[in-house]
């Protein structure tokens, strides 16, 4: 027989590791539909006719976040086989809070009590049979990132799910939260006796959602009932019900677990805490790590010494060198059997969009090994903490720090890391305004046109002022966003500082796998596509193959040059320039080193190495026109490979065009302002 | 008085909380209850926010927050 079982827990409370332990590396990582929330499911490597659903981490069933709304759908209306609900054994009071929740809606369910190992270190006892008793479920205790007890608990787990053993109905409510609670579920009937037990509870709670479902006949006399007990409990049933399950499990804990010392006790983490949020250290030790970070993944000279490449960049280069040889071998191939020169060209362009995809890997592999290691390890709550007073005045989480960063680099494995961010309006925030900090392919643009248009003695001032406008745009736009867009999600700052703890390899290993085989599945047909479509369109015209001059994008960059006349670059090659920098920003270079010069290859390297390369822009561009250019290709879309990056991370093409079109307006914006101060001044 | 009037090292007992909506249930899901004990740990290296350990695990929330919450 098949069955599903889902976890859940609190964030925090080891349910990932428990999910990977149970399902291997057999599994499958998604988007819950409409939400940022990351979905994924699995089969028990003991067992194929069993599901895993892992559900994302929650205090409460609520119906305020996405997390909580997913966690509880999945939970309510779906109704799963069984739950495994994991409670972490160091802060099992918080914990069972959301146990109680669970064990409301009547699913059959097992407790798993997680961190048995820290909590024997500290010498505390808990007596589970006592507690089993206590809650009418089965409590296994178990070591997640050992695996101790899991065969245990998959054995509860299946046996309650095969004979539907719903929890014994728990009397954690107070005399007069019961009498509201049982008229209430009495007066909402129904075929299942549980399904309105919960209701009553969550109306009790003052939940919308449910409030919405039960229909206009019974609302009236819910609403009065309510009214009634909220005069009895002094004015807020909604505060009883929390309190009183508090109590509740206060209760039981007083009688099952066996604390070894009394009061406050300096823990290792809140040793570790004293140096990594200390006044003083924090912010010194956030810049190092975060430096660490950025050079790991993307320097060129790393730990400072010249030519030394890091990690990243080392695998990237070997990635790029393999795959140039297999490309080329299978280009020679496809010429060698004598095809005609519009197939050699598809067949190279293919290569090209795929490359482009594999390129990216060792970045975003390199970059989540890290992030995964700071998350796991407690330190990423940290970095919310500290950062916060800063990121809130633009609307932000101090989380947001890092993709930001991580921007100047590259925007593809930025953009990825906002999925460290907590809230879903400042993920989404988050990920409209990264592409504006200036990534490694965006210089050599800036180079090009300070060899050729300024003055020796401004290059540097030149180019730093364009990373700057990148960094000024980013938070001007945090700000519009939040005020216009975003305007009805309130956040709030309220989170758990989870406990130090060392990662385990595995988990580490497996994060940073899923995300580079979903960048690789969900992001690759975005940027393949999008690169074999440029290719074609600037290899044909009508009659066939053709030199970019005279191919369909020459005549669209044509077609559409009035668009950039109010920019001060109303030329056709500049608008090809446009498009084709969507496949990579360098192209930019590329391009015009064709279309202005006849060079194309060593434009790139001739730019860099300082050169005045292309002297015939200055025929279409002055420095304001050439500065313009410069800010619009800074602001508008990124590369198709961050576009995908985007839609991966959104989940949904809607909010990828609503990103889009964002960075488009606010790159036409900006140019034109440039455009006419410049004029102004200058 | 408020949580955001604690110092750090000093503990209160939870009268009540003033949020309303969903501030108030998040509040009260990670256990800030009428009757609870809450102990300052320390505040952020810019001041904001602070740091509560409250029935046994740490918690981090801003000070308009803690405001909201009576001692």
């Amino acid at each position: 027989m098949s069955m599903t079982i889902a976890l859940a827990g609190n964030p925090n409370c080891g349910k990932t590791t428990l999910f990977n332990e149970l399902t291997g590396s057999k599994q499958h990582v998604g988007n819950w539909p409409g939400v940022t929330v990351d979905k994924k499911d699995g089969v028990y490597k003991k067992n194929k006719e069993v599901m895993i659903l892992d559900l994302p981490g929650t205090y409460s069933l609520s119906p305020y976040s996405a997390e909580e709304l997913v966690a509880r759908d999945a939970i309510v209306r779906d109704r799963p086989d069984a739950v495994i609900d994991i409670v972490d054994g160091t802060s099992i009071e918080r914990n069972l809070y959301l146990s109680l929740q669970i064990m409301e809606t009547g699913i059959p369910m097992v407790i798993a009590l997680n961190m048995m190992d820290e909590v024997e270190a500290r010498g505390d006892e808990i007596d589970c049979e006592r507690l089993s008793e206590a809650l009418g479920v089965p409590v296994i205790p178990v070591v997640a990132r050992s695996g101790r007890g899991l065969q245990k608990l998959m054995e509860a787990a299946i046996a309650v799910a095969e004979k539907h053993q719903k929890p014994k109905p728990v009397e954690w409510f107070g005399k007069e939260l019961k009498n509201t609670i049982t008229e209430i579920a009495g007066l909402l009937g129904g075929k299942d006796g549980d399904e309105s037990l919960w209701k009553a509870i969550k109306l009790v709670e003052n939940d919308e959602v449910v409030a919405k479902s039960i229909g206009e006949i019974k609302a009236d006399p819910v609403r009065q009932l309510i009214k009634a007990a909220n005069e009895k409990a002094g004015g807020d049933a909604e505060a009883k019900v929390a309190d009183d399950r508090y109590q509740y499990i206060a209760k039981m804990i007083k009688e099952c677990v066996r604390k070894a010392q009394r009061g406050h006790v300096e823990t290792r983490s809140d040793k570790i805490d004293k140096i990594l949020t200390n006044r003083i250290l924090a912010l010194p030790v956030f810049a190092v790590v975060m430096y660490v970070m950025f050079a790991c993944t993307f320097s060129e000279n790393f730990l400072f010494i010249e030519g030394l490449l890091s990690p990243g960049k080392w695998l990237e280069g070997m990635v790029g060198d393999l795959w140039g040889l297999f490309a080329g071998g299978v280009a020679g191939a496809v010429e060698g059997a004598g095809a005609s020169e519009w197939a050699v060209g598809l067949v190279a362009s293919c290569l090209d969009g795929i490359g482009s995809v594999v390129g990216f890997l060792p970045l975003v592999l390199v970059l989540f090994l890290l992030l995964s290691f700071l998350e796991d390890s407690g330190y990423m709550a940290r970095v919310a903490f500290v950062m916060d007073r800063i990121f809130r005045h633009f609307g932000l989480s101090g989380r947001s720090f890092i993709p930001m960063l991580m921007g100047f680099g590259c925007s593809v494995p930025a953009l990825m890391a906002s999925r460290t961010l907590e809230s879903d309006k400042d993920r989404k925030i988050t990920m409209m305004i990264t592409p504006f900090m200036s990534c490694g392919a965006k210089l050599p643009i800036y180079a090009m046109f300070a060899a050729t248009l300024f003055a020796e003695s401004n290059q540097t001032m030149m180019i730093f002022s364009v990373y700057m406008l990148g960094i000024v745009v980013a938070i001007l736009g945090a700000l519009i966003l939040n005020k216009f867009a975003f305007r009805s999600d309130v956040s709030n700052f309220i989170m758990e500082l989870p406990q130090y703890r060392v990662p385990t390899a595995k988990s580490v290993m497996i994060h940073a796998w899923e995300k580079v085989k979903g960048f690789a599945v969900k992001a690759g047909t975005v940027i393949f596509a999008s690169t074999v479509l440029i290719w074609f369109l600037s290899n044909f015209n009508f009659r066939g193959m053709c030199d970019m001059e005279e191919s369909l994008l020459a005549s669209i960059g044509n077609g559409i040059k009035w668009i950039f006349a109010p920019l001060g670059w109303a030329d056709w090659r500049a608008s090809v320039g446009v498009v084709t920098g969507w496949i990579a920003k360098e192209n930019i270079v590329a391009t015009f080193g064709q279309l202005f010069g006849g060079i194309s290859d060593e434009a790139v390297e001739a730019v860099m190495a300082g050169e005045e390369a292309l002297p015939a822009i200055s025929e279409v561009f002055n420095r304001v026109s050439a500065y313009s250019y410069m800010a619009f290709n800074l602001l508008c879309m990124p590369c198709f490979a961050a576009v995908g990056a985007i839609k991966r991370e959104m989940g949904s093409w809607k909010w990828t065009l609503r990103a889009v079109g964002f960075q488009m307006a606010t790159a036409y914006v900006v140019a034109l302002l440039i455009q006419v101060a410049g004029n102004l001044f200058i | 008085m408020t949580l955001k009037d604690l110092k750090p090292g000093q503990q209160g007992i939870v009268e009540g909380i003033a949020a309303t909506g969903s501030m108030k249930r998040r509040i009260m899901d990670m256990g800030i209850t009428p009757g609870v004990e809450i102990r300052v740990i320390k505040a952020a290296p810019l001041g904001d926010p602070i740091e509560v350990n409250v029935r046994g695990y740490e918690l981090s929330l801003r000070k308009e927050e803690a405001q909201q919450i009576e001692m």
